[in-house]
């Protein structure tokens, strides 16, 4: 029973990681029908900025959380740069372009990033500072610690925070007009570009806190990191429903569950034949049977758009 | 559409055509045979010599590790102003990126035979330098590796593929050896990536920890990119074993301990070469202390030159060494003496030298066995110790001084079945920015 | 230049195709001598992507069905072959009957991957397939055990290259008393399967098939109201997409005698459809033009990154290696930017296009 409460932090953990990234991938997505394949990079520019500040304040004396935060103040600012960034840049001259050139151009911006990043930080893999408390409290036998506990939380009220945003504010009013019809907003009076780049900017800070959050759960940061972060995290925001953030957290916490109970219970299901190497395959496989019986996702809104 | 048509059928046609009729015309040139140049009677030659690692991409800091330990070989080399067969030898390092990719692998390794290259170091995983050996074989250029472990790279029955580092086969028995003595282990729980790399070892691990009696009570998984390890360790806690067993490297060696601990997983951590790193201290933090490793060949402080080459690497390239460079050193090294000692640089006349290779390098006493693989294979084993990487003992082989080489893992073994290429060993990724080499401190236990 | 008036001048047209063919056929000489066979080397993978384009583009440039997994097909093939005829199980089977059947097993498994997908539109049908090439790429890897069919991360080597009876394409080959070595034989037998390929694809394209693909591809529900089977239309688009794929795997497996899964991975899946809409998606000569250069920028960056930088800034300010894959990053973006429905599109997409942004 204590393997399967611990089955269960895993998953949430995990889960609320992947929910993070997704927020962002599905909060453009929700706004422009794009899927901003660079998401995961930005993720990664936030986690290795945080990283340097971090390490350059570890040995100041200031307390751990205070200088988590200072890292975060610093690498939110970065991303929401570049957010804006690869929007003007690489997304806005093509939104009346066939719907596959925009993607192009992400991978496009993926790959410069991974390079300029790997040129600013090196090749190597750094170690998050143990600035943050790490001891595990334990209950019915299952582990956890504070910063995952702070993980869920985040991911949590981030998705509030941005439902509110949305459905209670001029700001959110505009954002869903310029969804539903940009050319409509316009007319209405909304600056569709500067919700758009603000849209972006948003979604960028939050790849920021993930970023943070990611690399001083596992300690680890890479420039390489990115990739499949951001994959999984779109299949995430799939899986409940691309556009919609509700669904993006929904998603989220189901895969990393899904992941953690595949890898703890598969081989004991099917006698051993399968291990914890089919962890991917158990997972996709969720995946594609909920979108053969429900192709818009979870919660996904019935659409009818074309490749 | 209609244009596009057209041209296409037409195009398939004329090409047919040409083809048919082109056969009479053409002269085909043929190719190019490694014909090294080697003008033995001008004062000065120049010998290139290949390089080919991933330089991009996740493993990218292992690559550019053993294209610097290949870089200081060769400056060393130019420095003494070597003479072979009469002419001053300049060494030139040509250095390429495989990107890890079997398909840019033999792209690169073809680049080498074009250039005409007297022989290649390379490359960093199994997966490249088993498809790449094909086209080195072909072309009769020897290939000394300073990192694939994949045990079919040497069983290809190709002459001019060696290494300079012993097999998954050699090391995962003396990793099961240490297992069982030393660590005194009843149960072991095993751990891979699905690298070529990380599965060839634990699986020859897997084999002789049964052989010597371990119980193996759990097989998980995991891959070269994750970093979440909650799920497969969770379930190797329910099983309680004494000793857990890792076949991958340090990026994800580092962060599994550290969550080994949030578990509250008492049980003992073994790891090979990919994990016997400094930055696999940097990544598990306090969590390391007290857990094992492996590394071929004899720490590099008992050799001869060995102290001195740490200390010229660091002073050159100012980071630390990763992994593989004294290997690869090592590597450039052989292939470079078996020159001298056959006085030319002339691939043909040169590769049967490498066979009866007796160098003392920095990281073992090098001599090959028939396949091309490392006679001697000792295995030196590690612990994580007060942020440090200290010397544990070795086994197999002959540990310290040049002494006759009367190997345990001798020959390789006849037995290994499985196994083929594969991405590699060193294919992981693995070290960071700190690494010191596995610096053993000597003190002997 | 005007193709109508070209196309009525029928001597011209051939004198146009003949200069074309002796251009491709003496184009392995010239690139071997000149520049080396590296790039030889090169041009038969850029042969394979072509292949491998061309397939993905009656999925996605036909039929409008984004595939993000198509690499498994590809996958499938050169396993098949890497099976069938290497020391792993002991067989050697003849080439005459792999490649077939390797273009049928993978044609299958496109139809069969492509059942369950059919009610799914865009990002969603994307996810799922990437998901399935991933299953596919995942289960090669992993099943060494319990009973060892792929030989698992390990890969399979020693792979017998293209041989029929007791001619082989590993070494030179001589034919009519001249001697053709063993990589232009792999680039005339490439070639050769290249154009085949291109031959079928035309021939489909302005078919009844090609058309109803072309239909679902602009309106779904009005193509089926128009009498057209969606779903056995799809299923095929997805089969032929596999069959292309299938061989090319094929081809693959016996040009570099080593497969692991490692080849087979979701960049590369990325990199097939990036050859598809750069180079013109729906367009056969811009999808062939997309899959040379994809395959050839990569290693002409590997070569320019050195002098590029000495004539910017009079030295070199980084390593090569990694301003390579920046270069061919930038690449990716300045094109699209600039045309944006591919590099040779077609002119009815190009007209669309104009006509849209006015």
């Amino acid at each position: 029973m204590d393997i399967f409460l611990q089955q269960i932090i895993n998953g949430l953990v995990l889960g609320s990681i992947y929910a993070l990234v997704a927020l962002g991938y599905t909060m453009v997505y929700g706004i422009l029908g794009l899927i901003n394949f660079a998401h995961g990079e930005v993720v990664m520019i936030g986690a290795l900025t945080a990283l340097t500040v971090v390490k350059l304040l570890a040995g100041s004396g200031l307390p751990g959380p205070v200088i988590a935060l200072v890292g975060l103040m610093a690498a939110v600012p970065v991303c929401m740069a570049i957010g804006y960034t690869i929007e003007k840049v690489a997304y806005r001259p093509l939104r009346k372009a066939p719907r596959l050139a925009p993607l192009i151009t992400a991978i496009g911006v993926s790959i410069v990033l991974q390079n300029l990043a790997m040129m600013v930080w090196g090749r190597s893999y750094h170690a998050f500072p143990a600035i943050l408390p790490a001891e595990a409290h334990e209950v019915l036998g299952a582990t956890f610690t504070d910063l995952q506990v702070i993980i869920v939380l985040v991911a949590a009220g981030m998705m509030a925070g941005l439902l509110l945003l949305i459905n209670r504010t001029r700001l959110g009013r505009a954002m869903r007009a310029t969804a539903e019809n940009p050319a409509m907003a316009q007319l209405m009076g909304v600056n569709v570009n500067h919700i758009i780049s603000l849209t972006f900017v948003i979604g960028s800070a939050l790849a920021a806190v993930a970023g943070l959050m990611v690399s001083a759960n596992y300690s680890i940061a890479h420039y390489y990191m990115g990739f499949i972060l951001g994959l999984k995290a779109f299949t995430a925001a799939v899986l409940g429903g691309i556009g919609n953030l509700a669904g993006a957290m929904l998603g989220g916490i189901l895969l990393g569950l899904i992941e953690s109970l595949g890898a703890g219970y598969i081989g004991d299901i099917t006698g051993g034949f399968l291990g914890s190497h089919y962890q991917d395959v158990f997972a996709f496989f969720v995946l594609i049977l909920v979108l053969v019986f429900r192709p818009s996702g979870l919660v996904g809104e019935k659409v009818a758009e074309r490749a | 559409m209609r244009f596009t048509r057209i041209p296409g059928t037409t195009l398939a046609l004329a090409a047919a055509i040409a083809l048919i009729g082109c056969g009479n015309k053409e002269e085909p040139a043929p190719a190019p045979a490694p014909v090294p140049a080697a003008p033995v009677a001008k004062p000065e030659i120049t010998v290139k010599i290949g390089h080919a690692a991933p330089l991009t991409g996740p493993q990218a800091h292992i690559g550019k590790d053993n294209e610097y330990g290949a870089t200081l070989a060769v400056e060393e080399l130019n420095a003494k102003g070597l003479e072979i067969g009469g002419a001053k030898v300049k060494f030139e390092l040509i250095s390429d990126d495989d990107q890890a990719d079997p398909k840019q692998g033999t792209t690169v390794a073809q680049k080498f035979v074009d250039a005409k290259v007297n022989g290649v170091i390379g490359h960093l995983n199994s997966g490249t330098t088993i498809p790449a050996s094909q086209i080195y074989s072909d072309n009769g250029i020897p290939q000394i590796s300073g990192s694939a472990t994949a045990i079919k790279y040497t069983k290809q029955g190709f002459a001019t593929a060696f290494r300079v580092m012993s097999n998954d086969e050699q090391q995962g028995k003396a990793l099961a050896e240490f297992a069982a003595k030393t660590l005194a282990a009843k149960s072991v729980a095993v751990i891979d990536d699905r690298t070529a790399y990380g599965q060839g070892l634990a699986d020859e691990f897997k084999k002789a920890a049964e052989a010597a009696g371990l119980k193996l009570v759990a097989n998980e998984y995991t891959n070269d990119k994750a970093t979440d390890f909650k799920a497969i360790l969770t379930k190797i806690k329910s099983k309680k074993p004494d000793l857990i067993f890792y076949g991958g490297m340090d990026p994800q060696g580092g962060p599994m301990v550290k969550q080994l601990k949030e578990l509250g997983i008492k049980a003992k951590f073994l790891t090979g070469d990919g994990g016997c790193t400094p930055n696999f201290i940097t990544l598990a933090g306090a969590a390391a202390e007290g857990q094992y490793c492996s590394l071929p060949g004899v720490p590099l402080e008992k050799m001869p030159g060995g102290a001195a080459f740490k200390e010229k690497f660091t002073g050159k390239f100012k980071t630390e060494i990763q992994l593989y460079a004294p290997y690869v050193y090592d590597a450039t090294m052989t292939l470079v003496d078996a020159m001298k000692r056959a006085n030319s640089v002339e691939p043909a006349k040169y590769l049967p030298e490498i066979g009866k290779t007796a160098y003392q390098g920095v990281t073992a006493k090098i001599s090959f066995d028939a396949n091309g693989d490392l006679k001697d294979g000792a295995i030196s084993f590690y612990e994580f110790k007060g942020g440090k990487i200290e010397y544990v003992e070795t086994l197999g082989g002959v540990p310290e001084a040049p002494a006759e080489a009367k190997p345990t893992a001798d020959a390789a073994p006849a037995a290994a079945p499985a196994a083929a290429p594969a991405v590699a060993p060193a294919a992981a990724p693995a070290a960071a920015a700190t690494g010191a080499i596995p610096a053993p401190a000597a003190e002997k236990k | 230049m005007n193709w109508n008036t070209l196309k009525h001048d029928r001597r011209t047209l051939w004198a146009g195709y003949a200069a074309i063919g002796i251009v491709l056929a003496v184009l392995p000489f010239l690139v071997g001598a000149g520049l080396g066979n590296a790039w030889l080397r090169i041009l038969n993978f850029a042969m394979l992507y072509i292949m491998l384009a061309l397939g993905l583009n009656i999925v996605v440039g036909f039929a409008g069905l984004l595939d993000l997994g198509y690499i498994a097909f590809y996958a499938v093939g050169a396993y098949l072959y890497a099976l069938l005829a290497s020391p792993h199980f002991g067989l050697h089977w003849p080439v005459w009957a792999i490649l077939p059947l390797g273009a049928v097993v993978a044609g299958g498994a496109g139809a069969l991957l492509g059942a369950p997908t059919l009610r799914l539109r865009g990002d969603y049908l994307a996810i799922v397939t990437l998901g399935f090439g991933e299953i596919i790429r995942i289960f090669m890897n992993n099943l060494n055990a319990p009973i060892n069919i792929t030989n698992g991360p390990q890969g399979i080597s020693s792979i017998d290259p293209f041989h029929i009876g007791n001619v082989t394409l590993a070494k030179p080959l001589v034919v009519a008393g001249i001697t053709v070595p063993s990589l232009h034989a792999y680039y005339y037998l490439f070639l050769g399967l290249a154009l085949v390929i291109i031959f079928v694809t035309i021939r489909l394209e302005d078919s009844r098939i090609g058309r109803a693909w072309v239909a679902i591809r602009e309106d779904e529900i009005a193509a089926k109201a128009c009498g057209i089977n969606v779903r056995n239309i799809k299923l095929l688009a997805f089969a032929m997409g596999a069959t292309f794929g299938g061989v090319a795997g094929g081809l693959f497996a016996s040009f570099q005698g080593f497969v692991s899964p490692e080849s087979f991975g979701l960049m590369e899946s990325v990199m097939v459809l990036c050859m598809v809409v750069l180079g013109g998606m729906g367009h056969i000569p811009g999808v062939i033009l997309g899959g040379i250069l994809l395959t050839i920028l990569p290693e002409a960056f590997r070569h320019a990154a050195v002098p590029l930088q000495q004539a910017v800034f009079g030295k070199v300010v980084v390593d090569p290696e990694s301003l390579r894959m920046l270069l061919f990053g930038l690449a990716l973006i300045v094109v699209m930017l600039y045309r944006p429905a591919g590099l040779w599109p077609s002119a009815t997409r190009k007209r669309e296009l104009q006509g849209g942004s006015k």
